[in-house]
């Protein structure tokens, strides 16, 4: 089983990174990018098939480790 | 049918004359991971078949030398039981195809050359060559090499304290990255790479090996054509915290007495390593590939030998010490396996899941490669640009202005800033000046380090050019009052097959050696990187040297922080008015033309002796040697160093621009509030000394001109590079 | 007076602090690996600066659930000092003993260089020898040092005066200039509310000497020998 977990930035925090990729993009003559934020995607081998449970513990490790909830929001999907 | 066609012998990169070797020293057809070991083994890079025959003619003895070329990394003795280990090493041809990890790996392998030797790295200096600031590359790769040094040398905690960039159009599709590390070692605790005693135990620690940099070495030494863009997979990316971690396992293992012989997987990995490292012992290994710690799955014996996965190392133990070391290993949370031993069969025997996968005689691959006498072309000398040719465009302050705010000479703080200069807490004196200075950790001694070169004198003329780039050397060090040493050097040339440009390589290297041996300042170490070209132009021949001074008390030396009270500026040295190929043809004039400055090397010599007594006798705290863009740069740099204006004399008789601006050798600047003694004492030691200028004020003012205040010369020579980089992405 | 330096895989500063503390409180401090679980009997613990973990995943975010951790965090919540410096900081915050994060520069690169910084409170055992408002020059070498905490948190720190240091121009002017990474209010450091636990991005340890260009560093160590000697 598999975790996809994506660690984005809460709306309101500045993105240094997502700000220099857009103004790139703009660079690079793509117009009409309206906003680009960054954020990370960290796929999670599982032993086990208790999807349920897979969930409670992949967002454990967010809340203890994987993203930072002071300016970072999570997603998790299980993938079985 | 064999796999091993006519196809697979050319995309290994061995010539029919090669291959018919490889047959005669097998006495068989080979397979395919021994053709493998063949092809990198014998590759320009491992092999240095083309160079080897000049690099044997520079001088590397001295008293103080305690290891010159050959193993990893030279080793000098600074007194005290301790001793200097460094090296620089290229990275070119990764580096314009992935700059970030190119750099950064380059980094991160010139570090482990230099601990791999018992040395902890102190600081780190890079030479970078981009192409023209207007070619559509040089700004991403710029930023991407500076990046990756910085993201590997800050990791690392090792200061990145010096070195030098300098953008011509000649890079524009290859760029060059030399890394330097200067690392600090017992002189009686020098590790070497030799294997010795049949049955010790081969180990592997480190990283776990990946399908990284398959055929790296064979990479850099092909020329680049637009196709090369895809071979951006072979490219290695670095772990600089593995290899932080590899570091400090390393001299732990070492303050132990379990190591025999060890070697860093570089450039041709486990191959290269298991090699020399039997090659020099006049053993035999048998190595058990199965054994080696693998990241991917599927692996083969032939990606194995070849795989350039970074932060590794062999190691040869004294028997029984195996688990005492993986404790060691253990600790710091690295792979440790033994994946083999020595015997007496002066052979390479593969093992894989017991089956024999490749079988190789040492001594033929490793030291009886291939040898090349190329044919070369001497380079035809330039005619000397007169000076009363050269007439006067605008007032000498503008001219000025416009030099320092010109690529050329514009402030490099947009890189150093990116790296951390002043970690380990004995960055003496900072990048900007002439050498950085670091000192000997709880010493008072201090080691001054610099990388030189002027490309475009070596062009020019590469017997001059090649000495000029060590005398610079030789004056960077001691400009701070430092005793130069010794030297590695960096040889990056384009294509040896061909004639014109064998000759640049022989002539620098005549140079080169010429000056080692007048100025006593020997080669303990280097690296070759041919083949630098792009569709068949060739860079600037560009061999950088990186120089090491002793300071024997850092609180005797010199910077060229201009001070006020230090009033009199006085040049020592011998001005002829020297134009061709300077700074100033190049950007007022817009031309690479004439012969470069004459280098002599008594004058060097004697010039350089005084000054280094003047600061020994603390006569002289500010001190610049003068070098590109000549007198009356140096004179700039200082003052917006100190942040103190002067007032700048012009000479009584002949060209105005050559006395401002030529770029003789042999000549520094100091500043002093005793000007008789300075002048006497040059006087006894049969070296020219004029008084150039007054230091004070604000302002550089040149005789007869409008003064021109420091906050302007400062916004042109600081902004250049930051302006450069903001501008919008190519 | 002993001090117990934390040392986590990737550490780098670790031997300068060693140094300082050495130099200027006279007593070598201890040096305590990561993966401890007891922390010998101490007056002060100090984060080192580096690099822990490689700062992969998020600065300071694995060290701060490293073992040794465990046992500082009941340290300080008993009353010992904690002073964190550079990814010390980043891991202080991490572990939750002070509020807020550092995110990247603002300008997205690595920046080392001198840089001038407004004193603003000297109530705090850390900065004892400063005067208030006094601007003074330590070096930073980060890439994360990006001060960011919500506009609740900013208020109760700037109202408890927790705020130690500001960047500021050379005369103690808070300008957007003198922002050397975009940090909110200029934010260098800080304190937690009983004032025993400082993090800062500049390292003190870097200017504890003349031959380094600058002694503003030493005062830090000065202060703290005062205060626990």
């Amino acid at each position: 089983m598999k975790a996809r977990v994506h660690v984005t930035l809460k709306n309101g925090v500045l993105d240094p990174q997502g700000k220099a990729v857009h103004h790139a993009l703009q660079g690079l003559g793509f117009a009409g990018v309206e906003d680009v934020r960054q954020g990370k995607f960290i796929e999670i081998e599982l032993e086990g098939t208790d999807v349920e449970k897979a969930r409670s513990d992949v967002k454990e490790m967010c809340e203890k480790l994987l993203a930072n909830t002071v300016i970072e929001n999570y997603d998790i999907d299980i993938v079985a | 049918m064999s796999e091993i066609t006519p196809d697979v012998i050319k995309s290994h990169g061995l010539t029919d004359d090669e291959y018919k070797l490889v047959l005669d020293i097998m006495g068989r057809e080979p397979n395919l991971t021994e053709l493998g070991i063949f092809s990198v083994m014998w590759s320009e890079h491992c092999s240095y078949k083309s160079s080897k025959k000049w690099l044997k003619t520079l001088p590397t003895k001295a008293p103080w030398v305690i290891q010159g070329p050959g193993e990893n990394a030279g080793v000098i003795d600074i007194g005290h039981g301790q001793a200097a280990v460094f090296k620089m090493e290229s990275h070119n041809h990764p580096s314009f195809i992935e700059p970030y990890q190119g750099a950064a790996t380059g980094v991160g392998g010139i570090m482990r050359d230099v601990f791999t030797m018992g040395a902890r790295p102190v600081a780190n200096l890079n030479a970078l060559r981009f192409g023209a600031p207007e070619h559509p590359k040089t700004r991403h790769l710029l930023s991407g090499v500076v990046e990756g040094i910085g993201g590997y040398g800050n990791c690392m905690g090792v200061p990145t304290v010096g070195g030098e960039t300098n953008f011509h159009p000649s890079y524009n599709g290859n760029i060059l990255v030399n890394a330097m590390t200067v690392g600090l070692a017992d002189a009686n605790n020098i590790f070497y790479s030799a294997a010795a005693g049949v049955g010790n135990p081969v180990v592997y620690v480190g990283s776990k090996t990946g399908r990284d940099g398959i055929h790296g070495a064979t990479m850099a030494s092909a020329e680049f054509d637009d196709a090369s863009e895809e071979k951006r997979p072979t490219v290695q990316v670095g772990d600089p915290f593995t290899e932080k971690l590899l570091l400090e396992a390393c001299l732990e293992l070492m303050a132990t007495d379990m190591i025999v012989a060890i070697q860093d997987m570089g450039a041709a990995g486990l191959t290269s390593s298991s090699f020399e490292m039997a090659s020099k012992g006049g053993v035999g290994v048998e190595l058990w590939l199965d054994k080696v710690p693998m990241r991917e799955e599927g692996m083969t014996p032939y990606e194995l030998m070849l795989s350039e996965s970074q932060e590794r190392m062999l190691m040869v133990l004294k028997p029984g010490c195996e688990d005492a070391a993986k404790a060691i290993f253990d600790k710091w949370e690295l792979d440790f396996a033994v994946i083999g031993k020595l015997t007496d069969s002066k052979r390479m025997t593969l093992m894989w899941h017991g089956e024999v996968a490749g079988d190789l005689p040492i001594d033929p691959l490793a030291e009886a490669s291939p040898e090349y006498d190329r044919p070369w072309e001497e380079t035809p000398k330039q005619d000397r640009i007169d000076p009363a040719s050269i007439e006067q465009k605008m007032p000498h302050s503008e001219t000025l202005k416009t030099l320092m705010g010109s690529a050329d000479l514009a402030s490099r703080r947009w890189i150093w800033e990116q790296y951390d200069h002043m970690v380990m807490g004995d960055t003496i004196v900072r990048p900007g000046g002439d050498a950085a200075v670091v000192r000997v950790h709880d010493t008072h001694k201090g080691l001054a380090v610099t990388t030189d070169c002027t490309p475009r004198y070596v062009k020019a003329d590469p017997v001059e050019g090649g000495k000029q780039a060590v005398a610079e050397a030789y004056r960077n060090l001691t400009a701070v009052g430092a005793k130069p040493l010794a030297i590695t050097d960096n040889m990056n040339f384009g294509n040896p097959e061909r004639p014109r440009i064998m000759g640049q390589f022989v002539g620098a290297c005549k140079g080169i050696g010429e000056a080692c041996i007048a100025l006593d300042f020997p080669v303990v170490s280097g690296n070759v990187s041919l083949y630098n070209e792009t569709n068949g132009e060739g860079i600037l021949p560009t061999p950088a040297i990186g120089g090491v001074g002793l300071l024997a008390n850092v609180g005797r030396m010199a910077t060229i922080s201009l001070k006020a009270k230090d009033a009199v500026l006085i040049m020592l040295g011998t001005s002829t008015g020297e134009l061709g190929q300077s700074v100033y043809l190049k950007n007022i004039e817009n031309r690479e033309a004439g012969s470069p400055p004459p280098v002599d090397l008594d004058a060097e010599k004697r010039v350089g002796t005084l000054v280094r007594g003047l600061i020994e006798s603390n006569l002289v705290r500010t001190c610049h040697d003068v070098s590109d863009g000549g007198l009356l740069v140096a004179i700039a740099e200082m003052c917006l160093a100190g942040n103190v204006g002067a007032d700048v004399h012009l000479p009584e008789q002949g060209s105005e621009i050559a006395w401002l601006f030529g770029e003789d050798q042999a000549r520094y600047v100091v500043a002093t509030r005793d000007p008789d003694s300075v002048l006497n004492a040059a006087a006894s030691a049969n070296v020219n000394a004029v008084i150039v200028g007054h230091a004070g004020g604000t302002a550089i003012t040149i005789e007869g001109e409008d003064p021109l205040e420091l906050a302007d010369l400062r916004k042109a020579h600081e902004g250049w590079m930051p302006n450069y980089m903001s501008a919008t992405i190519n | 007076m002993k001090a117990a330096v934390i040392v986590f895989p990737g550490s780098n500063c670790d031997r300068d602090v060693q140094v300082a503390l050495q130099k200027r409180m006279g007593t070598a401090p201890h040096m305590v690996w990561h993966r401890e679980t007891d922390l010998p009997k101490t007056d002060l613990i100090v984060l080192p600066g580096g690099f822990s973990y490689g700062d992969y995943l998020r600065c300071g975010a694995m060290a701060a659930n490293s073992p040794i951790m465990r046992a500082v965090v009941a340290a300080a919540k008993a009353g010992t000092p904690v002073l964190g410096i550079c990814n010390g900081f980043q891991i202080l915050i991490e572990s939750g003993l002070l509020p807020g994060a550092l995110m990247r520069n603002r300008d997205l690169k690595f920046i080392c260089k001198d840089v001038t910084m407004r004193v603003e409170t000297t109530d705090t055992i850390f900065t004892s020898h400063y005067n208030n408002g006094e601007v003074i020059t330590i070096p930073v070498a980060h890439h994360d040092g990006n001060y960011f905490a919500d506009n609740e948190t900013v208020k109760r720190l700037e109202g408890d005066g927790r705020v130690v240091l500001r960047y500021s121009d050379a005369e103690g002017n808070i300008t957007d200039d003198a922002n050397i990474n975009g940090s909110v209010n200029n934010i260098a450091g800080i304190v937690d509310e009983e004032r025993r636990i400082f993090g800062l991005m500049p390292h003190p340890e870097r200017v504890i000497e003349p031959l380094h260009r600058g002694t503003h560093g030493a005062y830090m160590f000065d202060s703290l020998l005062e205060a626990l000697a």
